[in-house]
């Protein structure tokens, strides 16, 4: 995959839910459209998480994938704001 | 005559048409984003779920409120971090670090081991504390409301709760509850 270059970086590892997606949220907010979130995660759930997260808020996951150290990497596109 | 030579709908004609129009309305359903959640339990472990699933939802947009009522008052007293207590008594699934007895575990001072062991537990995995959920609602303008009926009963006073937290009754959940595709009773 060619390397997505995000704006912003979010560390919620260590985090358990709701927290990585309350954080996620939080940052969200102050970007503006376009602007690609990538949040490091260690909390499984996040998995079913972010993609239903995305999905309901108008922002796109982009691209997720599990690092060699079983962390999560997940890239967020900032949709358009309603 | 220009509708003779429309062509006629087709059964897939209707159904993209009608799946249109849902997904137009849907968007502007406000119920698909409000959610009212009753929050009626008073112990540490049954504190968690409503004001995760409020966080939660805020953090995806929608309108959030939580009615507190019975012994849910405990999680917006001013006093939540001592009264939300956790109890082995008449809960087999509670985890125990050794096997014990019912008897055992209905001792003086079993509540505030069991209690201890589960805030350093949670701690411990990087389960948000409640006043860190707490915290969380309030900035992201979830509304907490006190029932009013079931405060009286307690003799609690406003004063006893948290600042921000509003106070209703029955008809104001309800009216709430309708406009909001998610009610859940916790």
């Amino acid at each position: 995959m060619t390397a997505i270059a995000e704006d912003k970086v979010l560390d919620a590892r260590g985090l358990l839910c709701p927290m990585p997606v309350v954080k996620a949220g939080k940052e969200m907010r102050g970007m503006t459209e376009g602007q690609i979130l990538k949040i490091l995660a260690t909390d499984r759930g996040a998995i079913a998480d972010f993609p239903a997260w995305a999905e309901d808020t108008g922002n796109e996951l982009m691209h997720w994938q599990e690092e060699s150290d079983g962390s999560l990497v997940f890239f967020m596109r900032k949709g358009e704001e309603d | 005559m220009l509708e003779t030579q429309q062509t006629p709908l087709t059964e897939d004609g209707v159904r993209a048409i009608v799946r249109e129009e849902l997904t137009r309305a849907f968007k502007k359903d406000k119920a698909g984003r409000r959610a009212s959640l009753i929050s009626s339990k008073g112990t540490l472990d049954w504190a968690y779920p409503p004001l995760i699933l409020a966080t939660a939802a805020a953090a995806a947009g929608m309108e959030t409120a939580v009615f507190f009522t019975f012994y849910g008052l405990n999680v917006i007293h001013k006093d939540f971090e001592k009264r939300l207590q956790v109890s082995p008594v008449g809960n087999p699934a509670m985890p125990m670090p050794i096997p014990m007895a019912d008897v055992f575990t209905g001792m003086p001072g079993m509540k505030s081991v069991a209690t201890g062991m589960m805030k350093s537990k949670f701690a411990k995995k990087g389960v948000a504390s409640i006043r860190e959920l707490i915290d969380v609602a309030l900035e992201s303008e979830v509304r907490l409301i006190a029932c009013q009926m079931t405060m009286d009963v307690f003799d609690f006073s406003q004063d006893d709760f948290l600042d921000g937290v509003e106070f209703g009754g029955a008809a104001a959940f309800l009216s709430d509850a309708r406009k909001s595709h998610v009610t859940l009773f916790i």
